[in-house]
């Protein structure tokens, strides 16, 4: 299932002028508030029309089709739910006006722990409830395609740990295309699996998401403080002391307790700052995370700082050193170093669980 | 008081639910199809037609009943087209007292209805058809039940404007006694006659009551409805 995008319109002095493609998984629509974001998920699901323009899905056309016939499943900021069904009613609605069974409603109902909520209406729902009802609403339209548009933004930081897993979920269980917008790196870090980064109205970087992390040209532009890429690693063993290792193509890992069995893939998020290049493996220091690895590309910043891009095990990593460091160390690219990832660095919060298996 | 109402009395309260039931159910698929135009659609000829629909409410209602004589007697355009085609009389008939009715009580409740249009969300009819709602299914499913507490105000207003119409009534069916007179023409008639003053104070406390009644009924049922549905 691919999903193929491309539009031109002009309001204004805003001009939207884009184009991309949007493979099976999870598809980032990453830029800031104003950037076209919504504009383009909107153009998708039929209801703004753009002066020019062609969304196709496995190369079958939607674009002269009204939105009611896209089967699209759209999941909006703001739920949206009707205030005058129930909960259950609000579910079985898509299936209510196609007139078609609903189908998987208790699969639905159980991913997204629902079903005390059924009987009630939308007012009595929590933030995070609501999300996750509009989730579901969207999923048994029976869609062909998930659009979200910052399905969390209005949640805080708790909701927001309630409802990432569901969506891992969705990812990695219903096999639908998602396109997902969003503003926060680390949502993007932790759910794509393709990043198209938006800026006033056109594309300028899409591709793999751990390509598109640990690319150092792009990492200005995604936000220098949240820069960052994404490590796949296996848990290995819960350690008695409290910590878990997790086994990287580089090398072991230290996570303060994580949960998850033994064999499970995780995503893990390392923060760009949060490394320190050393060329000699260092001794004596309290960091448990060190692994090896070759430069592969330096971008001066702007300011003090420098881009170093790191071919880790087969993996890219991307850390921030000082522009001074960075001469001393006299780092350029086929050079290799040794990373000292902060313990810290790793975050429960950033780590996400990809596909078993 | 023992003696109950005078039969002509009756006839004429009588004639005014009639005329007044009639009146509001014939313009409530008209009201809300005019609500709906002008709160949500965008046509040429928009701003004439809210003209239009709110003249009533504006011109002197003498005049409003002159314009439906010419337009709807027997041998003003419509009206001839209606008795030539379908052999039907409106003018000095009690189906043209419900028409002028209708026509005067049509401003307020498409006031009240397309108020309430406008108070939906109309992202809320964005996502219905995403999850493949057509217009008409939007519209049956989301809009009709989430203004039903402002249909339910336009229809008791009008139907207690529909009570009170005389001024385009008086003017365009007259005032006959058991075919066109209705309540506040018998009160006029009666205050007109010696003697007449108790019947029209009796028939005046009617149409308090009618009001009062109308009113109140009014507000609990759109309080309900409210609840009911954007409530717990």
């Amino acid at each position: 299932m691919t999903l193929r995008v491309s539009l031109q319109h002009r309001l204004g002095d805003f001009a939207l002028d884009l184009a991309f493609d949007a493979p099976a998984g999870l598809t980032c629509l990453f830029g800031r508030s104003g950037s076209g974001k919504t504009t383009v998920i909107n153009a998708v699901a039929g209801l703004f029309r753009p002066d020019a323009g062609r969304v196709e899905l496995d190369g079958v056309s939607l674009s002269n089709l009204p939105t009611p016939a896209r089967r699209v499943g759209y999941v909006f900021q703001d739920a949206r739910l009707f205030p005058h069904l129930t909960v259950r009613q609000n579910l079985r609605y898509g299936g209510f006006v196609r007139r078609r069974p609903v189908a998987g409603f208790d699969q639905i109902v159980s991913l997204l722990d629902i079903a005390p909520l059924l009987d009630r209406r939308p007012a009595a729902l929590s933030g995070g409830e609501k999300s996750r009802v509009a989730i579901g609403r969207a999923l048994l339209s029976d869609p062909r395609l998930l659009l979200m548009d910052e399905p969390l933004a209005a949640l805080d930081e708790a909701r927001k740990a309630e409802i990432l897993p569901y969506i891992e979920r969705l990812r990695d269980e219903t096999g639908l295309p998602i396109l997902y917008v969003s503003h926060s790196l680390s949502e993007v870090a932790r759910l794509a699996t393709t990043i198209v980064v938006i800026e006033a109205g056109r594309v300028i970087r899409s591709g793999p998401a751990a390509e598109i992390l640990s690319d150092p040209d792009t990492a200005p532009i995604l936000g220098l403080r949240d820069a960052g890429s994404v490590l796949t690693a296996r848990i290995a063993a819960h350690d008695a002391d409290g910590l878990t290792r997790l086994e990287t193509s580089a090398g072991p890992l230290w996570l303060p307790s994580l949960n998850g069995p033994v064999g499970r893939e995780v995503r893990i998020r390392i923060a760009a700052q949060d490394i320190i290049l050393s060329r000699t493996r260092p001794e004596g220091l309290s960091a448990l995370n060190i692994l090896p690895g070759v430069v592969l590309a330096v971008r001066p910043g702007d300011g003090p700082g420098m881009l170093v891009q790191l071919d880790v095990g087969g993996q890219r990593l991307l850390a921030r050193v000082t522009r001074r460091s960075a001469i001393a160390l006299d780092v350029s690219p086929g050079q290799p170093l040794h990373l000292i990832v902060k313990s810290v660095a790793v975050a429960q919060g950033d780590v996400g669980v990809t596909a078993a298996g | 008081m023992t003696n109950p109402l005078g039969a002509e009395e009756w006839q004429a309260l009588l004639l005014s639910l009639r005329v007044s039931v009639w009146a509001t159910l014939l313009s409530l698929p008209l009201g809300i199809l005019a609500a709906h135009a002008l709160a949500r659609w965008t046509f040429p000829g928009r701003t004439l037609l809210n003209g239009l629909v709110h003249l009533p409410l504006i011109l002197p209602p003498v005049v409003t009943g002159y314009l439906l004589l010419v337009t709807f007697g027997r041998s003003g355009p419509v009206g001839a087209f209606l008795y030539d085609s379908f052999g039907i009389t409106l003018a000095f008939r009690w189906t043209g007292a419900a028409l002028a009715a209708a026509v005067m009580a049509f401003p307020l409740m498409v006031r009240a209805i397309r108020l309430s249009i406008e108070a939906v969300d109309p992202r809320l009819e964005q996502a219905a058809a995403t999850l493949g709602a057509s217009r008409p299914v939007v519209f049956l499913t989301v809009t009709l039940p989430l203004i039903l507490p402002g249909i339910v105000a336009g229809v008791i207003l009008a139907f207690a404007k529909a009570m009170g119409e005389f001024g385009a009534t008086i003017t365009f069916v007259s005032n006959i006694p058991g075919q066109t007179q209705t309540l506040p023409s018998a009160i006029y008639a009666f205050l007109q006659v010696p003697g007449g003053e108790s019947s029209a104070l009796r028939l005046v406390l009617i149409s308090v009551a009618v009001a009062m009644a109308a009113l109140i009924a009014s507000e609990w049922v759109s309080r309900r409805i409210a609840r009911r549905v954007g409530g717990q």
